[in-house]
């Protein structure tokens, strides 16, 4: 059993739902990116979704193209990132990290190579946002050579049959994309969201986790209700923006907004 | 007379996932896969629709001005001492580019799926030009997104959009140049997918894109065929044509892919020089990758992030190219070379100068490349250029050169 499969039976056997940060590597400087995986565990987080940083960031908005921007300046690669979570591992052997971004960095150092280099960090699982599964059977050979999960996106817009066809090839969880659009442009609406989830419960036993437009800790806790994780993305990153002048002080400022959301999901 | 059906050849890419060999593709967001299905599904319904095609046919006409002429420029040939270059004048297009040509066929494809809204990304501008002008005629809501850059250097194209009623919106990420509109008009586009339709301006981008813009382009090719036998008696022994994204190229070559007597030459923009880095030519120098949606040849660095590009002319200014003219690279049928700036301006100037026909920089690279093939070539040779758009535009680009305040 890999570390996703294990948190999200855990979290199911004691009645709770994931609260999954989504940050940048290298944002705004890779010195503060294990620091910050290090403070957003111990404020609650259950998995951690680290951005691969890339250059043309087409599903993203502003804010998370800017952190791109923010890390890019450092010259931060892809396998600057697995050494950051080889380094997140020396002391967390337990959080499920999930690398998230776009498919031409990791076409850059091939495949397989990039799936045994994931295993050997630490690595639990990819998001790939412009790979989807009718392109994607060459890395998720890879992947699953490696045990490494390939988790997918799902979107309003998806078609039944499609939804199908990724609920069958997605594994670890799937992303429910809940407002349509980029990153960070509006906020969710909780009725639809808690729709689509019911209905999309018939396809899979897959953890449902939901993500883009969830701020605070009430839309986290009713999204929650629903789903099985929230994941939380831009109110992030825009506190990281505001401090990448103070950088020390980004880790403690992010967790303390992961510490409000758990508050708020655990009590609802 | 423009089925798609009839524009079969002997290679028949895309496939049914719009693979062209190992490139295209359709690499985007969830977000957007069910747009692109709805666009590819009705697409190859009115790709074989002749009432849809009798439209754009009648729209090519007496709205465009088609078909273009074909001009035997005998006293640039002369000057270069050699074989014949003959002009496809696509360069007297209504809005003065060849560009037209695909809006026209995507706007009809937005007015069939009942979308009052288009968005669309330009470099030089003239793409952008031509959406707000079918926007303008059709009553659509447009917004073009530019990059800051090429806002300042295409200012008259800006100002153009504008009176014709398009909102111009200047992209600030990234380079500021045409890869940055497209990523900003995809963000548009996944956010506004229920009213909006996305005109593309090159034969780049998800699958069905490629091969939609090469269909409405492919009258470029078809014309030049007639042309070339009704006033040459034979098809040409070559034709050329600038390669950005790779619309007004694919348009020329596909009607001629199975004569393969024809030579097929792609000319990208050299900018200062491949060996400087600063040039915006990745079939001829870069490898395969993915962006915007196509697995193509791309300029990106070792770790797989996109470079910037250089290229005097904002039309060329982009680090990817369509994947078809990849894959015609990959099986050899099209050759791909490159015309440095200096090249380029030397050819605009020599084109205006000696044929009083003022072109597009982007056109002039494919000019420049024409008149080196030229001199080696003998007098019964002929290559066609296809001149992709008049060179108003570049005025002021030109001037500064010169050293000119406008
Ligand atoms: C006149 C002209 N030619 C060529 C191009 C390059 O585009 P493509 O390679 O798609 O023909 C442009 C793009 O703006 C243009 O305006």
């Amino acid at each position: 059993m890999n570390r996703i499969e294990a948190r999200f039976n855990q979290l199911k056997a004691d009645g709770r739902k994931a609260i999954i940060p989504y940050v940048t590597a290298g944002d705004s400087e890779p010195a503060v990116t294990v620091p910050l995986m290090h403070a957003l565990v111990e404020a609650g987080a259950d998995v951690i979704e680290l951005g691969v940083p890339f250059s043309d960031p087409m599903a993203d908005g502003p804010v998370i193209q800017l952190a791109c921007e923010r890390s890019l300046v450092h010259g931060t690669r892809l396998l600057d990132v697995l050494d950051m979570v080889a380094e997140f591992r020396q002391q967390d052997a337990d959080t499920p990290v999930v690398l998230m971004g776009y498919l031409n960095p990791v076409e850059a150092i091939g495949y397989e190579n990039f799936a045994q280099r994931a295993k050997a960090a630490g690595v639990d699982g990819v998001l790939t946002v412009d790979l989807p599964p009718v392109e994607s059977e060459g890395l998720m050979a890879a992947l699953k050579a490696e045990g490494l999960d390939i988790i997918f996106l799902i979107s309003p817009t998806t078609s039944p049959v499609r939804r199908k066809a990724i609920c069958e090839q997605g594994s670890g969880y799937l992303y429910y994309v809940s407002v349509k659009g980029v990153t960070g442009s509006k906020a969710l609406n909780v009725d639809e969201v808690a729709t689509y989830i019911t209905d999309m419960r018939h396809d899979t036993d897959l953890p449902l986790c939901v993500g883009f437009g969830i701020r605070d800790g009430e839309a986290a806790a009713a999204v929650c209700q629903v789903a099985d994780g929230a994941i939380i993305g831009s109110v992030l990153v825009n506190q990281i923006a505001e401090l990448s002048d103070r950088p020390q002080e980004i880790p403690a400022a992010v967790a303390a907004i992961i510490k409000d959301m758990r508050t708020a999901v655990d009590a609802a | 007379m423009s089925t798609t059906a009839e524009q079969n050849n002997s290679l028949s890419v895309p496939d049914a996932n719009g693979h062209f060999g190992i490139h295209g593709g359709r690499f985007v967001s969830e977000t957007l896969m069910g747009a692109l299905e709805e666009l590819e599904a009705l697409y190859e319904r009115l790709s074989k629709d002749p009432e849809f095609q009798a439209e754009f046919d009648k729209d090519l006409a007496h709205y465009v001005g088609r078909p273009s002429p074909l001009y035997h420029a005998e006293r640039l040939s002369a000057h270069c001492g050699g074989g014949q270059i003959w002009l496809k004048r696509e360069d007297l297009n209504h809005t003065g580019a060849h560009k037209v040509n695909n809006t026209i066929g995507q706007a009809l494809l937005a007015k069939y799926m009942g979308k009052p809204r288009v968005i669309a990304e330009t470099g030089a501008g003239q793409h952008g030009v031509a959406s707000a002008t079918v926007a303008a005629r059709l009553g659509l809501e447009c917004k073009v997104y530019m990059g800051e850059e090429d806002v300042r250097r295409q200012a008259l194209n800006v100002y153009r959009m504008r009176l014709l009623g398009a909102e111009v919106i200047p992209v600030t990420s990234g380079t500021r140049t045409l890869k940055d509109a497209m990523n900003e008009a995809m963000r548009d586009w996944v956010t506004n997918v229920d009213n909006t339709y996305y005109i593309i301006g090159t034969a780049a981008g998800p699958h069905p894109y490629p091969k939609l813009v090469r269909d409405f382009q492919a009258v470029i090719g078809r014309e030049t065929k007639h042309q070339s036998m009704a006033q040459i008696g034979r098809l040409p022994d070559a034709v050329v044509a600038c390669v950005g994204g790779g619309s007004n190229a694919i348009g020329m070559f596909y009607p001629f892919m199975d004569n393969t007597e024809t030579r097929m030459i792609g000319v990208e923009a050299g900018g200062f020089g491949l060996e400087t880095g600063q040039h915006a030519a990745p079939l001829t120098a870069g490898r395969p990758g993915v962006l915007h949606g196509m697995r193509t040849y791309l300029m990106e660095d070792d770790a797989g992030q996109i470079l910037g590009t250089h290229s005097v002319s904002a039309g060329l200014d982009y680090p990817g190219v369509g994947p078809e003219h990849s894959y015609l690279k990959d099986i050899g049928r099209a050759e791909y070379v490159a015309a440095t700036d200096d090249e380029a301006m030397d050819a605009f100037r020599k084109l205006t100068q000696i044929e009083g026909i003022m072109p597009a920089l982007e056109s002039a690279h494919a000019v420049a490349y024409a008149m080196k093939m030229a001199k080696e070539m003998s007098p019964d040779q002929v290559i066609v250029v296809n001149l992709s758009g008049r060179g108003d535009k570049d005025i002021h680009t030109v001037a500064q050169i010169d050293g000119i305040e406008m």
